[in-house]
């Protein structure tokens, strides 16, 4: 049997005595579609973190396709594929909507090491930008400063600049939270096309949206895993009713 | 013209975005012009040129990558002190390899200072940055025997440029001299930043998390522009090694750190031309306030700082743009 995509072996992470990552394990094939469920303050969002290099675990190991990468820094774990949007937008706000996409490209193209060519002489990278504008229906933003669109656009460029480093491992946190219907059908709608060479994870609080996308569910409560499995079992699981569901219910 | 742009207009500006448009002769205008206009004034103008590419070399790294620094002069004075012992100490007075020394001194001096510096952030890379000028300023004073110390060094004489043109009294060749050399370093600085490594450090200046996100070699890329940024100090210090004929401890002084970055916030930063308005601003204003007396600078140049920071956040070029732009004639 080969390696899996991404494996996660016993990560362990605590903020002086808040355990926010308790021995977690977890596999990420290619093609999955995983969702990550959980009340607020799980440590979903910690988990993304340490998948991604932001932050080092205490103990545990992250691979990738077999090999160790939990010393590698986040550039480098992103040029390897492993890449995330973050559940707080992080724009480049002063720029535009292209440049904010041009950016993740020629990076990841290696065009960002040329000082002498104008960025526009790049026409693969220009390009690649634009079809990914298109592709999540932000052309006719394009050459708007970032931080003059309203939040649920600002998402999709989110988005956009994930995508300009053509990920293996995507981890969406929250890509939809509090996005209007308008946006949040872009997002789903793209992340449904995405390729099945990818594997996603995605953190979601909305049901309808985990139902209709994920094959596999894990549910982390206070930094552990509570269960996982099959969308029909965790959702029959009486223990995931009490902690997630039933406090869904409420809120 | 309803219509929203489509993806080829978007395309096509992306295309033509570091296009040389027509407003941009207007400094290389004004400057051969000022030559003629003030025949007095041409020791003086070197001086400005000088501040000119002093700032521009601080844009690089501040208007463009947001690293703040109060210890700029540290790279001027290296070129400086490296252009002024080359023909002081060695008699070699060829003024072209000597600016090259100068700024190949000063870009090593900003690479070694730089891969350390630039691993830290905010304030404490704000004053490393500080630390690392009155270092180097205090190095320059002890070590008298070959930098003069506090009295200065002497002896420098610059050869001929080319073998041909001899400095004059008015300091007239050295105004074309240093307008030339300006001139050649801004095509390198505006080629970097409008290439693809030039918006990175915009990235890097506007969200270095995401950099990192994107997969990004920050550091590598501020320890990039960092060297090319002292490299171009250096230049300048050289400039003013050579046009001066004397490099005192002054070249690495805080006072010089802080007029750079004045004069730099006064023009506008991260636009290329705010170093040409800032400089001129502040050394014209220096020198007129100064001869009704010196308190009248400091006021003037303080209360215009305010004013700056308060109601021109992006600088006298901003508010130039601004206003052009509202009254209906745009410029660059
Ligand atoms: N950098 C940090 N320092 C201290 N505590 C943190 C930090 N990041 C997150 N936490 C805490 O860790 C817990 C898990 O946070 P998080 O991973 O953001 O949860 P989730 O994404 O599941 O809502 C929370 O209690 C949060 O306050
Ligand atoms: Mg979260």
């Amino acid at each position: 049997m080969t390696a899996p995509l991404l494996e996660v072996r016993g990560l362990t992470k605590s903020f002086g005595a808040l355990d926010v990552a308790r021995g977690i394990d977890f596999r990420l094939g290619t093609g999955d579609r995983h969702a990550l469920i959980g009340p607020n303050g799980a440590g979903k969002t910690t988990f993304v973190n340490l998948i991604t290099g932001v932050l080092r675990p205490s103990a545990g190991q992250v691979l990738l396709q077999g090999e160790d990468v939990t010393a590698l820094d986040q550039a480098a774990r992103t040029r390897r594929g492993i890449v995330r949007t973050f559940q707080i937008n992080q724009l480049f706000a002063g720029l535009t909507v292209l440049e904010n996409v041009y950016m993740a490209v020629a990076e990841r193209r290696g065009a960002a090491n040329d000082l002498w060519r104008p960025a526009g002489a790049h026409r693969e990278v220009t390009g690649e930008a634009l079809d990914l504008l298109e592709k999540l229906r932000l052309q006719d933003d394009a050459l708007k400063p970032v931080h003059e669109l309203p939040y649920g656009r600002q998402r999709l460029v989110e988005i956009a600049i994930a995508l300009g480093s053509r990920p293996k491992i995507l981890l969406l946190d929250e890509p939809a939270a509090g996005v209007p219907s308008a946006e949040s059908h872009i997002i789903l709608d793209m992340i449904e096309d995405l390729s099945d060479e990818i594997a996603v994870l995605i953190i979601e609080h909305d049901m309808d949206v985990v139902f209709r996308f994920a094959r596999q569910i894990t549910v982390l409560v206070s930094g552990a895993v509570l269960t996982g499995g099959a969308p029909e079992d965790v959702a029959a699981d009486p223990r995931v009713r009490d902690v997630y569901l039933g406090e869904a219910r409420h809120g | 013209m309803g219509a929203p742009p489509d993806i080829s207009a978007a395309a096509a500006f992306m295309e033509r975005r570091h296009r040389w448009r027509p407003a941009e002769a207007l400094p290389w205008l004004a400057a051969v012009a000022a030559f003629f206009l003030f025949p007095d004034y041409t020791a003086f103008g070197t001086q400005v040129l000088i501040m000119i590419l002093f700032a521009l070399s601080l844009d690089l790294i501040m208007g463009y990558a947001g690293i703040v620094t109060l210890g700029h002069a540290a790279y001027f004075g290296a070129g400086a002190y490296a252009a002024g012992m080359l023909s002081a100490h060695l008699g070699w007075g060829e003024p072209l390899t000597g600016l090259m020394i100068a700024g190949l001194t000063a870009a090593a001096v900003g690479f070694v200072s730089g891969v350390v510096l630039l691993r830290y952030h905010g304030l404490t890379l704000l004053m490393l940055t500080l630390a690392t000028a009155i270092m180097l300023q205090e190095l320059a004073n002890v070590q008298e025997e070959i930098t003069g110390g506090f009295d200065g060094l002497l002896g420098i004489s610059i050869d001929p440029i080319f073998g041909l043109f001899e400095n004059d009294l008015w300091g007239r060749t050295y105004y074309w001299y240093a307008l030339i050399v300006l001139f050649a370093l801004f095509l390198i600085a505006r080629r970097i930043v409008y290439s693809p490594f030039g918006q990175s450090l915009s990235g890097i200046r506007e969200n270095v998390g995401r950099m990192h996100a994107i997969g990004s070699p920050v550091h590598r890329r501020l320890v990039t522009v960092y060297t090319i940024s002292a490299g171009m100090a250096g230049i300048a210090g050289g400039l003013f090694a050579q046009s001066n004929a004397f490099v005192t401890l002054d070249v690495l002084s805080f006072a010089r750190s802080g007029a750079v970055l004045i004069m730099l916030i006064l023009g506008g930063t991260g636009r290329l031309y705010g170093a040409f308005v800032g400089a001129t601003v502040y050394m014209v204003l220096e020198d007129e306030l100064a001869k009704l007396s010196p308190e009248f600078w400091e006021f003037g140049i303080g209360l215009l700082l305010v004013l700056t920071v308060l109601f021109a956040r992006r600088g006298l070029l901003g508010l130039i743009e601004d206003l052009g732009a509202r009254f209906g004639k745009a410029k660059p």
